[in-house]
């Protein structure tokens, strides 16, 4: 029994889903703006409270024409289902939209940012924890009735104007509101402040919602994989690059990089000694039937043995900090052209890293005298800041950055070559016997990164999992389960996750 | 000077008879304050009403034109003790808070109030902060008005009803000697809508003719006996005049056909959710014509029996949809039409969750329950419902829901409290996690990721009182936080006069941020700027030490990490007793910047010399590890990929929205974290001195770069 004396007349609704500080306020201000302006009845509700600082947090809009005099009857929040435009000034506030049941096949506009603002919990973990923005995608292509996806923090910034102006232009260019585009415009005229940036960025996103409907959202996690170069531009260097080409082809890639970072980080010789090692781990590699498992291991010990030859010591940081190339990079950032530019380097150095430094013989038995190692500790550790951009601090690091020259005679060198090959030594021990356990193995080395305790803890996390190489020698998962130890690894600061992993294992 | 300026506003305030305000609920209801004569104003700020306060104090001169008195109360109690001005004189007064939160802490003085009864109209605008954005317990404010017999208005969330009551409010308070409470949600107090304006009414009776002319009737102070008449005369004389007023002046409204079998009886601010719940059921247009009988309670205390008995008999059932719980008005409902001996059925909490907001799929599915129960047939063919479920089930958006991460609030870009909470973190490494009573205030915060810091929290202020039951011998001392805010509340006496008085051997952290600054920036005693209104600048030391308090440090710069530490690793392990107290002060920094930034801004465009700062990680030394960002957690230091075949796991990097506060540099050197960090600082309209100097020293510098890069094969490692 329909009775046909109800109008079925509807709001039009719109949510905004934005995080505190990204001026979803002004948006919505603007939305209401302009259906007022056009006759009819607008109401914006917000919850901002405390969600103001910097968290997720959704504004809510309807808008209808008035009847015969009567003002409409507008909902204070979003009904999942029943919702016409849902605006996502971020990528996985897009992915929230979504969980709440605001995007819906059969009417709904999505319109979304595709950059991202990481949360803590992304942020925080010790190695890749970043949300995966393909899944946004997949359930955007369902969930949506059509999708408007560009980065518009990205259009913000060049024309120097807030996120709101493009997504406002989007809105408007989606012809979702059954306004012109000059009713928009005015909205934004009133505004006082940046109105010209505002409008500019307006067109921007105008643009991009008429012209391009369906865009494949730039989002994308996987890294470009990069072909090998022909020449590198110098004999000798080409010298070493058909060494590299002679490689499996699956570490290739690695590879140049692992020798250019040799050869970087220390001399052509270095860089030689690297390849040098390689080519020995890829013949045993190839005894052991690498070509069927596509030399993974190689491919792993490309990548891994270079960051264990580079390590990070001091000798490397100061000639770092210091290069040419550098100084033009934050130049260049901070807009600087012939503005006078300071650098200040937050260092902090501890007994360690002096003695680090010594020739191998008296590092070595100063390291072995704990009152010593007191006493330098004493003397040395404490907060320094560099000015690497003046003279003097330039000096000092460049001092620091020479002693590269005798850096494989130093406490250090001999210390990481030790740990180095006593690492390799249990890989290919390994290799005969368990193929995959000992491209493991290598990949444990991704755990040891950071300075000082967190070098430590990095230490610690390696030795913890490399101490199940034992249990897992026999079973053909081997690998699988050291790729499992390891990610557990990185999952917290202390470790917690990597002894329940490590608990599993003992248990298989 | 709070987080916005209401200049603008402001002018709205002013407009006239026939005018038409269009803006946010809160300040429409402002504008009904002074329409309706109001001789005075105070308050707590805090959301969702902190915009009441905000626009008021930026409309001082206009307060003085018009002759109203307006202030920031020290509390909530403060502010319902001032009510009490219109306890013996013919004065409008309203005061307005958050609540329950501030309610509670306004309970005494609204007791009191509430049993001596009240000459002139004495108003309470209450933000109800319940649901969805909320920052406090979830409880009704139904409760106090029920207690103390304070009348409590619950208006439609629409400009024109929201003004309207809230001038009637004033009226039923005079008519009934009782103090109104006008409840408005979240949503209410920040929808945008419009209403005809009238004319501001300068007060009848002054503040000033009231000191002049005193009045004292020892029958409305609260002592026996005149507290047992006041018990008596609330229930025989001030309730029925209530209720003749609520009646007479058609408070509550009816919608909807006067003949059917069922009716809703709602709360007035469930109005709107109720009549789109309606229309999806194919019940209703858009435009509120409803074919369900509505009796809408814009008054939910004390109900009108004659307007119930009416909108009930004749139906078979009714259902009361009433936010929150206990389900007060339905319970009330029953014992009304049991007592009558009339046989409507009351539905309620039946077919709608007994706690929780009313959220528009609650609305639909519990109306849907009723009217499925008990008038099928007007359901008809039943239109579909709005339904998410299809979408929500897909392997997609289920998949989606282990993606998507959660995003609390959290301490702002370059948050001046973000460095206490790292020497926290970092005096927990070296002495082990210690028991931390939180307070409330943006410092709550360290809660969650990445700090973790905090037990309990007990109330504003209360953060140290909370932690007073430790006070015995142990090898680790309580630690307890307090925000400015908090401590001039109350946390002065409850808080640190507490522990001095009790010998309290904790330690107890004031952060002082020159603000109230959770609740948008307010000034409060201990703020540094000056206030032309307002005496700031009194130290919050002076205040701890002239109560007694012996052991007090005073850090005026909290990015100091290292001096946080040390001073925080001290207080907990010196051997001298009594409460060991740090006060940490620094500038808000969202305030600091909306002051700062548009002078910088100018001086530069003047062409004077401007230091612009920001800080960097150095992706080539930064290896990935995220320790900074554990001790950090600020919006500006994120992660980033870089194209390094070498490396698996995101850098951290530094946006351009960095303010340079200073924290990633000292964590990064307290921790002894890495040498990532740097500091980059271009002097713009340099002097030519300066120029000069700069010159000369990147030209030997680019020299020795040149020579120390000759031979070498460098490499650019990353290309991101």
């Amino acid at each position: 029994m329909f009775d046909a004396s109800i109008s079925r007349d509807k709001p039009l609704s719109i949510a905004i889903l934005a995080m505190g500080g990204q001026g979803g306020g002004v948006l919505s201000d603007w939305i209401v703006a302009v259906a007022e302006a056009n006759g009819w009845h607008a109401q914006s509700t917000s919850v901002p409270g405390v969600a103001q600082r910097t968290g997720a947090t959704i504004y809510y809009i309807e808008m209808l024409p008035p009847k015969d005099g009567h003002a409409p009857v507008l909902a204070l929040m979003p009904t999942p289902g029943d919702v016409d435009v849902v605006i996502a000034a971020e990528l996985m506030e897009a992915g929230r939209s979504i969980l709440r049941g605001l995007v819906t096949p059969d009417r709904t506009l999505l319109i979304t940012s595709t950059h991202r603002a990481y949360a803590v919990a992304e942020k925080e973990k010790p190695g890749e924890a970043i949300a995966d923005p393909q899944a946004v995608n997949a359930a955007a292509g369902i969930a949506a009735r059509r999708v408007i996806a560009f980065d518009k923090d990205e259009v913000a910034r060049e024309e120097g104007t807030v996120i709101s102006a493009p997504m406002f232009g989007a809105l408007a260019g989606s012809g979702a509101l059954p306004f012109d585009r000059a009713s928009f415009e005015a909205v934004i005229s009133t505004g006082g402040r940046g109105v010209k940036a505002s409008l500019k960025g307006f067109a921007q996103g105008y643009a991009r919602a008429t012209s391009n409907e369906l865009p494949q959202a730039r989002i994308t996690k996987a890294k470009p994989v990069q072909g090998i170069p022909g020449s590198l531009g110098s004999d000798e260097l080409d010298r070493r690059l058909i060494r590299v080409r002679a490689l499996p082809e699956a570490a290739q890639v690695a590879a140049l990089a692992g020798v250019k970072r040799a050869i970087d980080y220390q001399d052509l010789a270095y860089g030689d000694e690297y390849l040098a090692r390689l080519e020995a781990l890829k013949a045993l590699d190839e005894t052991h039937g690498g070509a069927a498992h596509g030399f993974a291991f190689t491919a792993a010990a490309a990548k891994h043995v270079a960051n264990a030859m580079a390590y990070d010591d001091v000798i490397g940081v100061a000639d770092l900090k210091i290069r040419s190339a550098r100084f033009a990079r934050i130049g260049a950032e901070m807009k600087a052209g012939g503005d006078p530019l300071l650098l200040t380097e937050f260092v902090h150095p501890r007994g360690e890293e002096v003695v680090s430094l010594l020739p191998a013989r008296w590092g070595r038995k100063v390291s072995a005298n704990p009152k010593l190692m007191a006493r330098i500790d004493w003397l040395v550790n404490r907060d320094r800041r560099i000015e690497t951009a003046t003279l003097w601090g330039f000096l000092q690091f460049n001092a620091l950055a020479g002693l590269r020259r005798w850096r494989r005679k130093l406490q250090r060198h001999a210390v990481e070559t030790r740990h180095m090959e006593s690492w390799l030594t249990l890989a290919t021990r390994t290799l005969p016997e368990n193929y995959d356990l000992a491209r493991g193995i290598i990949a444990t080395r991704r755990l040891i990164k950071g300075y000082s305790d967190t070098h430590a803890r990095g230490l610690s996390k390696f030795d913890r999992v490399l101490s199940a190489t034992p249990l897992l020698l026999r079973r053909a998962d081997g690998g699988a389960w050291m790729d499992r130890l390891i990610s557990a690894a990185l999952k917290d600061e202390n470790g917690d996750a990597l002894d329940g992993a490590l608990n599993t294992v003992r248990q298989l | 000077m709070a987080e916005r300026s209401f200049a603008r506003e402001v002018e709205d305030l002013r407009l006239g008879d026939g005018q038409e305000f269009r803006g946010e609920g809160i300040l429409a209801i402002t504008k009904a304050l002074l329409q309706s004569g109001v001789s005075y104003v105070g308050g707590y700020q805090g959301s969702p009403i902190s915009h009441l306060m905000d626009v008021l104090a930026d409309a001082s001169d206009y307060m003085a034109e018009l002759g109203v008195h307006f202030e920031s109360s020290a509390s909530e109690a403060t502010a319902a003790a001032m009510l009490s001005a219109s306890v013996m004189y013919p004065i409008r007064g309203a005061v307005t808070w958050k609540s329950t939160a501030g309610t509670n802490v306004a309970s005494d003085a609204l007791s009191n109030l509430a049993s001596g009864g009240v000459n002139g109209g004495a108003v309470i605008i209450i933000g109800e902060d319940y649901g969805e954005g909320s920052s406090i317990m979830q409880e009704r404010s139904h409760a106090y008005a029920m207690k103390s017999q304070i009348w409590l208005m619950d208006p439609r969330p629409d400009l024109p009803t929201m003004v309207n009551m809230v001038e009637k409010a004033f009226e039923l308070s005079e008519a009934s000697n009782t103090p109104v409470m006008v409840e408005v949600r979240i949503r209410g107090c920040h929808v945008h809508g419009r209403f005809k304006t009238k004319d501001n009414k300068k007060p009848s009776y002054t503040l000033r003719e009231a000191l002049e002319n005193p009045v004292r009737d020892v029958n409305r102070i609260v002592l026996p006996p005149a507290s047992f008449t006041h018990e008596k005369h609330k229930v025989e004389k001030r309730w029925p005049a209530a209720v003749n007023f609520i009646r007479d002046h058609r408070l509550n409204e009816l919608f909807g056909p006067d003949e059917a079998d069922v009716g809703i009886i709602l709360q007035g601010g469930m109005y709107n959710g109720v009549i789109r719940a309606l229309q999806q059921l194919g019940l209703s247009d858009a435009y509120g014509n409803t074919r369900v009988p509505l009796y809408v309670l814009n008054v939910t205390y004390p109900l009108v029996d004659e307007e119930v008995v009416s909108f009930c008999s004749g139906k078979s059932a009714i259902v009361v949809v009433e936010e929150g719980q206990p389900e007060f008005i339905e319970q009330a409902l029953n014992t009304l039409l049991r007592r009558r001996d009339i046989n409507t059925r009351i539905s309620g909490k039946d077919v709608f969750p007994m706690a929780g907001e009313y959220t528009a799929t609650v609305m639909q599915k519990g109306l849907l329950g009723f009217l499925e129960r008990h008038a099928p047939r007007l359901l008809g063919n039943r239109p579909p419902l709005p339904d998410p479920s299809p979408v929500l089930n897909s392997w997609q958006v289920q998949a989606l829901a282990n993606v998507v991460p959660p995003r609390p609030p959290g301490f702002c870009t370059g948050c001046p409290e973000r460095p206490i909470f790292a020497a926290m973190k970092l005096v927990e490494q070296e002495l082990g996690q210690h028991h931390v009573s939180a307070d409330i205030g943006c410092h709550l915060f360290s809660i969650l990721p990445p700090f973790n810091i905090g037990a309990t929290t007990m109330g504003y202020g209360l953060g140290p009182a909370a932690a007073s039951a430790f006070n015995v011998k142990s090898d680790k001392r309580v630690i307890s936080v307090m925000g400015d805010g908090g401590f001039w509340h109350n946390g002065l006496s409850s808080s640190v006069g507490n522990a001095v008085f009790n010998k309290h051997d904790g330690v107890m952290l004031i952060v002082d941020n020159y603000y109230s600054s959770a609740t948008g920036g307010q000034d409060i005693l201990s703020s540094r700027a000056e206030n032309k209104k307002r005496a700031t600048n009194n130290s919050i030391v002076d205040a701890v030490k002239g109560v007694g308090a012996k052991w007090v440090r005073q850090i005026d710069h909290t990015y100091d990490v290292a001096k946080m530490r040390d001073t925080l690793r001290e207080a907990l392990t010196t051997e001298e007793q009594g409460p060991k107290i740090i006060v940490a002060s620094s500038e808000c920094m969202l305030n600091k910047q909306r002051r700062v930034k548009p002078l910088i801004d100018k001086a530069e465009n003047a062409g004077e010399p401007v230091l612009r700062q920001r800080f960097g990680v150095d992706e080539d030394i930064c290896t990935g590890d995220h320790a900074c960002i554990r001790l950090s957690g600020c919006p500006s230091l994120s992660v980033k990929h870089v194209d390094d075949p070498l490396r698996d796991d995101p850098v951290a990097a530094i946006d351009n929205t960095c303010v340079a506060c200073g924290n990633c540099g000292e964590v990064a050197e307290a921790a002894i974290l890495c040498p990532s960090f740097y500091r980059a600082d271009v002097l713009r309209n340099a002097s030519r001195w300066e120029r000069f100097k700069a010159k000369l020293r990147t030209s030997v510098i680019s020299f020795l770069q040149r020579r120390r890069e000759k031979g070498r094969h460098l490499f650019a490692r990353v290309s991101a």
